[in-house]
């Protein structure tokens, strides 16, 4: 037993130094000279300011802008402390939230049924996404706030969607901080 | 259900079963101890590795010695990432100036990292630094995995010698196993992954004014070298508290089936490394076959289930359904803790697939899945976790169930049962047994039990009613069953959580491990017997149905209380309009 000890511990250090140190070192190496921007976290900078990462959702409450999906990280979109709501299908306090949601988007937009993703908390809380229906949905509430024809802000959701990747995989989908930074470029709020 | 969900799911399973053969048939070269054209690059660290650490790789072992060479190194690597871990606030790689992880959380997920669990009782981004993600837990992703595959393949020597005391040398597996298979893939994957979006640096955490001028504090790190071995050695533990379906763990639909084919690929390729092992294809993909099955009824399960909601949901004015028309598409269904850019096939793919092996990653939140929904993840690992399986821990918890499966088939006929031409007697069954049916259900209930009736245990669900026990119920299962995912709504970061699933892990891990090794061993001494017109096959379809009816009859007998407890009655209740 203790001749296996040796091993036991020599090749813990050895594979520690391998697979802990040098294997992350080198891969950081390399992705820091072919995809810097990547590396680094997709970050989107303005006025030699960061504003966001790409990838990760923040929050908008303002008129004028597309609102992201409801978020259960921190105090939401904390991106610090990523996580879901873990409410259960027949959670009471889950169906509640969705309840108010609900009614306070259809009073925006009468008549209209609610798409799901607006009113449910993402997985991550960080969900850089909503829906193209979810986009729709907002777009005459947009198009009012900001003094805009709703066509234009319709073909400026249609520049701003993802479809399929490979035309296959995954969903459509609408990067609501490229979106609402777009609207910025184009029409001023009022 | 849509068609273009159909597709996705048969186009993630086509592509691991073009990896079963390169892989599974690589595989056997390098635990065979030949040649690859690896080894011009990689020869010379393995034979430092030996010489430093006084190895002979040609020294083959006896079970026992095998096994406790293994167990040995388990308490090695759990002893040091513990130290890391109470150690962290004094160590380099430490932008956010965390400080020592608590005792009882350290223990725990020292336990956890060692066995091959990564379940995470704390947000990574919040708790661990950057060298304890690295030396400490991307380590024991790569050594947990190799650990169970090389026992994996221990246990298919078993069969395929004869009349032999030794299964092979532990050391020379687990390096050969490290460098050469885990290794090259991970280096491949990671930069794909940075590719996708995945960060890879050191830098502090990012201070941002958002467009609305809030500040935003984004988390960065070594993500992507971290997230490629935590999918392909089926570890499952995420960089960031709420693992692959952060969109830093997991950007795009690319790099989610990248996650999701690295889960099955080793697992899947097993099956052909056991076909090659044992001198016979075709029972390798009998296993592959009957894995195959069981995979295909989880996910027939798991996706109609996600595209339902509670009734008291549809009637407030949401809309569920599924749309395709240009401008307003959605992908509807239950969106309650998924991601946009996964929708409902994605989720239920995920889950589905990080529960057949014994990963535990995921890329949506389980504990909001429909009553049904969730219950496929919490069956999957109940039935052990064999449908293609932890690295190596599936082969050979499937293995398991294949001696039981010809004992079966031997009861019927009346016959002594033979396996790959080896008798099938007391001994190997009890051990089976003892495994498969005593050790996992006595963790999983037990505990579940014991926490059902404990005040520290009742302190722990986040939701009331029945789906407060699926809870805790997942929370044994997924610790003795080395999964690590979660119904993460229950607080597990209580001491009475750690330390109770941190025993449940070791069990599930090392009590299981040992008795296989005793079959291991105690089958590489026996004659091979050639098959003659009374053997039952175990290559044709008959075969791969009475495994799958094994797996289900086995797991299904002992779970089934627990599910109606639990799952089943939520899903009743959830039909007739009730909330808790």
């Amino acid at each position: 037993m203790f001749s296996q000890l040796r091993p036991a511990i020599i090749l813990t250090l050895a594979l520690t130094l391998i697979t802990g140190l040098i294997y992350p070192l080198a891969i950081t190496g390399i992705a820091q000279l072919l995809f810097p921007g990547r590396a680094n976290g997709s970050l989107i900078v303005r006025n030699s300011k960061v504003v966001g990462s790409e990838l990760i959702g923040q929050n908008f409450t303002r008129p004028g802008y597309f609102r992201p999906r409801p978020s259960a990280a921190g105090a939401g979109y904390d991106a610090a402390a990523s996580g879901g709501s873990n409410l259960g299908p027949t959670s009471r306090v889950l169906i509640a939230r969705i309840d108010s949601l609900t009614r306070a988007y259809r009073a925006e937009n009468p008549g209209r049924p609610v798409p799901i993703d607006m009113v449910t908390t993402s997985a991550s809380g960080l969900d850089p996404d909503i829906t193209p229906a979810n986009a729709e949905f907002q777009t005459s509430r947009v198009a009012r706030e900001r003094g805009v024809p709703e066509d234009a802000v319709r073909s400026l959701v249609r520049e701003c969607t993802d479809g399929r990747q490979f035309h296959v995989l995954g969903e459509p989908r609408v990067n609501v901080l490229r979106l609402n930074m777009m609207l910025d470029d184009r029409y001023a709020r009022h | 259900m849509t068609f273009n969900g159909i597709l996705q799911i048969l186009l993630f399973f086509g592509l691991v079963l073009l990896l079963v053969k390169p892989l599974g048939a690589f595989m056997a070269r390098v635990f065979n101890g030949e040649r690859t054209f690896l080894h011009p690059v990689l020869g010379p660290v393995e034979r430092f590795i030996y010489r430093v650490g006084g190895v002979d790789p040609n020294q083959e072992q006896h079970w026992t010695t095998y096994t406790i060479g293994m167990l040995l190194f388990s308490v090695v690597g759990l002893l040091l990432l513990y130290g890391l871990q109470r150690l962290q606030g004094v160590l380099p790689l430490n932008p956010q100036g965390l400080g020592a992880v608590a005792p009882d959380l350290a223990f725990n997920t020292a336990v956890s990292f060692t066995t091959n669990t990564n379940w995470q009782a704390y947000g990574g981004e919040s708790t661990m630094s950057y060298l304890v993600q690295m030396m400490g837990l991307a380590f024991h992703n790569f050594v947990s995995a190799a650990t169970g595959i090389v026992l994996a393949i221990a246990l298919i020597r078993g069969f395929a010698r004869h009349s032999m005391q030794t299964i092979g040398n532990f050391w020379a597996d687990l390096v050969r196993c490290t460098l050469y298979v885990l290794l090259p893939l991970c280096v491949l994957g990671a930069l794909v992954l940075v590719w996708q979006g995945v960060p890879q640096n050191f830098s502090s955490y990012t201070n941002v004014t958002t467009i609305e001028g809030a500040k935003q504090t984004i988390a960065q790190g070594p993500v992507a070298s971290q997230e490629i071995i935590k999918q392909l050695g089926t570890n499952g533990g995420g960089f960031f508290n709420a693992n692959s379906s952060h969109p830093y763990e997991n950007p795009t639909p690319l790099s989610n089936l990248i996650a999701m084919v690295a889960i099955f690929a080793l697992g899947g390729g097993l099956t052909y490394t056991m076909g090659r092992m044992v001198g016979n294809q075709r029972q390798g993909w009998a296993i592959f076959g009957a894995m195959s099955v069981l995979f295909f009824m989880g996910i027939a399960l798991a996706y109609p289930s996600e595209t339902h909601v509670h009734p008291a949901i549809e009637k407030s004015g949401v809309n569920i359904a599924a749309v395709a028309d240009p401008g307003s598409e959605q992908a509807g269904g239950n969106m309650e803790g998924k991601e946009v850019r996964f929708g409902i096939a994605n989720s239920a793919l995920f889950a589905t697939a990080t529960t057949d092996a014994s990963c535990g990653a995921v890329n949506s939140m389980h504990d909001s899945f429909t009553p049904l929904g969730g219950m496929v993840p919490l069956l999957n690992i109940e039935l052990g976790e064999v449908i293609f399986g932890g690295v190596g821990s599936g082969m050979y918890g499937f293995l398991l169930f294949a001696i039981l499966g010809v004992f079966i088939a031997g009861l019927m006929v009346g016959r002594t049962p033979e396996y790959l031409g080896k008798k099938i007697e007391s001994r190997e069954m009890k051990m089976t047994v003892l495994a498969l049916v005593l050790i996992l259900p006595l963790s999983i209930l037990g505990f579940t039990a014991l926490a059902s009736v404990h005040p520290d245990g009742l302190k722990g669900p986040l939701n009331a009613g029945p789906h407060g026990f699926s809870e805790i119920l997942y929370a044994f299962v997924s610790g003795t069953g080395n999964n690590g995912s979660a119904f993460a709504g229950l607080s597990a970061n209580s001491m009475f959580y750690n330390i109770t699933i941190a025993l449940a892990m070791l069990f599930g891990r090392f009590l299981f491990i040992v008795p296989a090794m005793a079959v291991a061993g105690s089958l590489a001494q026996k004659k091979i017997h050639p098959p003659s017109s009374g053997t039952f096959p175990t290559t044709g379809w008959l075969w791969v149905g009475l495994l799958v009816a094994v797996v289900l009859i086995v797991g299904g007998l002992t779970f089934f209380p627990a599910l109606a407890l639990g799952p089943i009655v939520e899903h009743l209740q959830m039909l007739a309009g009730k909330v808790f």
